[in-house]
């Protein structure tokens, strides 16, 4: 177990640089200079080549790149070209706002998605079945911007329910949470469904059924936690699946995350808060599945790890 | 408005409203308002912010020795109780107001004041405004980082500090009104070093009390502050981070007062023709031009007959109505309320056959194959292909390059690579309202570098010395002869159609019923976007 743990988190580190490197190359190719953008439009030519070597842009890729590295290792994200702060600062200051949305979505995806999944494996092949399942895949191929703006506009503006857009109160956490957590809820009811659809046809279950147990108490006691267990151990990936989502929703809600900080950053061609936030979220994913692979085989001993 | 960062050019605009209403100077303090914002505000370092958004707020944290009446372009004394300046316009000295503290208690002397100029000319600070102090003698020794102090600004007395020039510049004052000189503490910014930007200390009419990064920032009033009476409200609120329909929406529900972004283009004939928001809805004219390039380097457009058939083909009242009527169409780089505009000047009318006989004049009567570069937002490449259309018309096949602005930019300032650029979102909005403005880094050799901003690549060495002629004007008894030259020097320009000006854009914002204040304010020339110090509280009165 410890081996494998050691020998995943190796592979991560790897993968953490690989994915270092692809980014600080793509953003090396951008033709936009950043040190015209700091210097600005009335600066001379000599102030802009002053700039680009106190920042080291007139260094070859390999150095900025080792530099890169040599900083990261120090925990040194660098500052923003346009803000001047500490990326890491500007990260720290929104990460909590980044993982209550996600949690929030969370608690959205499973409740609605597993709610959905259960009833339809229950009402199988009927019409209520089939409109979940039309619903479940609906949510998956909506997109998220139409999605949040769609929820903005009817729960915030018209009914006037929710605050529009925001940070601060429950109230303005519903609805990006939902937004998110509705992606998943595809996802969700469909495993569910299936899931609950291959423990009902269990033996243990027709013995709790022979044994005269009640219909309800059969579902809650045997099918459901046999059903939930292995798709809980799904959460993990699903971090990586809101990630690609906060960008857009969080910009969409005014949500003061790591994906609004990504999606400005990315209009101003900011490269080192591009950089920060792409190799912060990547740590989430990388440990996101290694949390599923390490999850998944206390739920079902079959599964090994190797 | 939709001016991110790296172009976010600080706007003047001009006033349309009348002077200001007497009421307002003895309108009560107190009360407070919500302004929103979609992006982070990028820093209130007075040296650094150059952005749409940060620039009003600094002007509220700090003051300089200049600045402009409020709503108007016309030059005040700020800090400066006085000033003189010498006969041969080369030295500028400056008495200094007694008794003006920084948010820190400390008075401010005229050590800050040089201190605050060494500091924004130190390659070091990396200022984008350092260029706007090249008149200041020692200058050139600084930016060559060869000294650590501007040898042309002594400290006379603490309350007298002089500046010699190296060049006559009949900007000068203007220059020490634009937030750049700002006057800051020494103290604090060598505390706090490169994070002086998130906690900035001035003598400003507000003092900067929270910031949470990527959510809001709160300015109180400065209840020690020099100018009495001012500020009128107690508390501004920018909340960061809110889409511009979203903060419309806000305002509309009332849960916010400004919305600083301006009012959306897609809301806005949905806003203007609302009886219920007509008092509300402001507008102001802008010191801007929007306009196509032409590369006078890359063949066909070397030929000036090529240039001026492109000025006759564009139909630029077609392109106002793309963008719903919210701006006036244009003949020439200046826009009109900027002094030396030309109002009897006719430009090139639009005239398709015309255009197309010149063309055939010119050796095109074909016409022939190029590109046309735009920044990717709406309504660019809606007015690119509106473009595309007139040249069609004349048999000029221009392909769109639609692209990031960034990218556009880095196009303009290669020397052979974007034949036509359509300045639409990128385009040149003045500094401060002078003509010089407009001329140097666009339509000068100056700018015809490298990563430089003239992206006609446009060089005439006999204008470039008329125009250094026009800035050593600088008695104000010769104002107008002044003028007059920048006004031929861009009607020589237009001879020589580097550009097709095509419209000035108007500016439109909105403020809540709860909010007081002449119309002026809201969309200040040069308080960008609004002068927060005088907006008062209705709620208070």
């Amino acid at each position: 177990m410890w081996a494998y743990v050691i020998r995943r988190l190796g592979e991560s580190l790897l993968i953490l640089l690989g994915i270092s490197l692809v980014t600080f190359a793509l953003l090396y190719l951008v033709p936009a200079d950043p040190a015209r953008q700091i210097a600005g439009r009335s600066a001379t030519a000599e102030t802009v080549a002053n700039i680009r070597a106190q920042l080291g842009l007139d260094q070859p890729f390999h150095i900025q790149y080792l530099r890169y590295l040599g900083n990261l290792l120090q925990g040194d994200l660098g500052r923003s070209y346009l803000q001047r702060t500490e990326v890491s600062e500007l990260i720290a200051a929104r990460m909590p706002a980044t993982l209550l949305l996600m949690l929030a979505a969370i608690v959205v995806e499973l409740i609605i998605g597993l709610t959905i999944g259960a009833v339809a494996a229950l009402k199988r092949n009927s019409a209520v079945d089939q409109s979940l399942m039309v619903f479940s895949f609906v949510t998956i191929s909506a997109p998220q911007f139409v999605v949040g703006i769609l929820l903005l506009y009817v729960f915030a503006v018209q009914l006037g329910w929710f605050p529009i857009g925001g940070y601060g109160t429950f109230g303005h956490l519903v609805l990006p949470a939902i937004t998110i957590g509705l992606l998943g809820t595809g996802w969700y009811s469909r495993m569910m469904r299936s899931s609950m659809i291959d423990v009902l046809a269990q033996d243990y279950v027709r013995t709790a059924r022979a044994k005269g147990l009640g219909r309800l108490r059969i579902i809650l006691r045997h099918v459901a936690p046999n059903a939930i267990l292995p798709i809980i151990a799904m959460i993990g990936i699903d971090i990586g699946l809101f990630m690609s989502g906060i960008v857009v929703v969080e910009s969409v809600f005014g949500w003061p995350g790591i994906g609004q900080l990504a999606w400005q950053a990315i209009q101003r061609v900011d490269i080192p808060i591009i950089m920060g936030v792409t190799l912060v979220s990547a740590c989430f994913i990388v440990l996101g599945n290694l949390l599923a692979d390490l999850i998944a085989p206390l739920v079902d001993p079959r599964i090994k790890l190797k | 408005m939709r001016k991110t960062l790296a172009t976010s050019f600080l706007a003047l605009t001009v006033a349309a409203g009348p002077a200001l209403a007497q009421d307002f100077t003895e309108a009560k303090q107190g009360g407070s308002m919500i302004v929103t914002y979609k992006d982070d505000v990028s820093t209130l370092d007075p040296a650094i912010g150059y952005d749409w958004q940060n620039w009003s707020m600094i002007k509220s944290l700090f003051d300089g020795l200049m600045d402009y009446e409020p709503g108007t372009t016309e030059l005040k004394k700020d800090l400066a109780e006085d000033y003189t300046i010498s006969d041969d316009g080369m030295t500028y000295t400056f008495k200094l107001r007694e008794g003006v503290t920084f948010h820190n208690g400390r008075e401010m002397t005229a050590e800050d004041v040089k201190y605050s100029l060494d500091r924004v000319t130190n390659p070091e600070t990396q200022s984008p405004g350092a260029g706007f102090f090249g008149s200041i003698e020692g200058y050139d020794a600084m930016a060559a980082g060869e000294v650590d102090s501007l040898s042309g600004v002594t400290v006379i007395d603490p309350y007298t500090v002089e500046i010699k020039l190296s060049r006559p510049d009949a900007t000068f004052l203007h220059v020490m009104a634009i937030n750049f000189s700002s006057i800051v503490p020494k103290e604090v910014v060598e505390d706090y070093g490169p994070d002086f930007g998130k906690n900035p200390v001035g003598t400003g009419a507000f003092y900067l009390e929270d910031w949470t990064l990527g959510q809001s920032l709160t300015f109180a009033r400065n209840t020690d502050y020099w100018n009495e009476g001012l500020p009128k409200l107690d508390q501004i609120t920018f909340e960061i981070g809110l889409e511009p329909i979203v903060a419309l929406l806000r305002l509309q529900q009332g849960q916010a007062d400004i919305p600083g972004d301006g009012i959306p283009p897609a809301k806005f004939l949905e806003v203007t023709s609302d009886p219920a928001y007509t008092d509300f809805v402001i507008e102001g004219g802008q010191l801007h031009t929007g306009y196509i390039t032409m590369n006078v380097n890359m063949a066909p457009f070397d030929n000036v007959k090529v240039r001026q058939a492109v000025n006759m083909a564009i139909n630029k009242d077609r392109a106002v109505r793309i963008i719903n009527g919210r701006a006036v169409p244009a003949n020439q780089p200046l826009p009109p309320t900027m002094p030396g505009y030309a109002p009897d000047y006719e430009g090139y009318a639009y005239d398709p056959e015309a255009a197309k006989a010149l063309l055939a004049e010119a050796g095109f009567p074909d016409g022939f194959e190029t590109e046309l570069y735009v920044y990717n937002t709406d309504p660019n490449p809606r007015l690119a292909q509106s473009f595309q259309q007139d040249l069609a018309a004349i048999g000029i096949d221009a392909e769109i390059r639609s692209l990031a602005q960034a990218n556009v930019i880095a196009a303009g300032g290669e020397p052979d690579q974007a034949p036509m650029i359509w300045s639409g979102g990128m385009a040149w909005i003045a500094d401060f309202p002078d003509p010089s403005n407009f001329y140097g880094p666009i339509l000068g050799c100056d700018g015809a570098v490298p990563g430089g901003w003239n992206w006609s690549w446009y060089c005439n060495k006999e204008l470039d010395a008329l125009a250094v002629e026009a800035d050593a004007m600088t008695d104000p008894a010769m104002a107008e002869e002044r003028e007059a030259k920048w006004r031929d020097i861009y009607l020589a320009i237009m001879e020589d159609a580097p550009w097709v000006p095509v419209f000035n854009e108007q500016r439109f914002t909105m403020r809540s019923a709860k909010l007081g204040g002449p119309d002026s304010i809201f969309v200040d020339p040069v308080h960008v976007p609004v002068n927060y110090d005088y907006v008062y509280s209705t709620d208070v009165q």
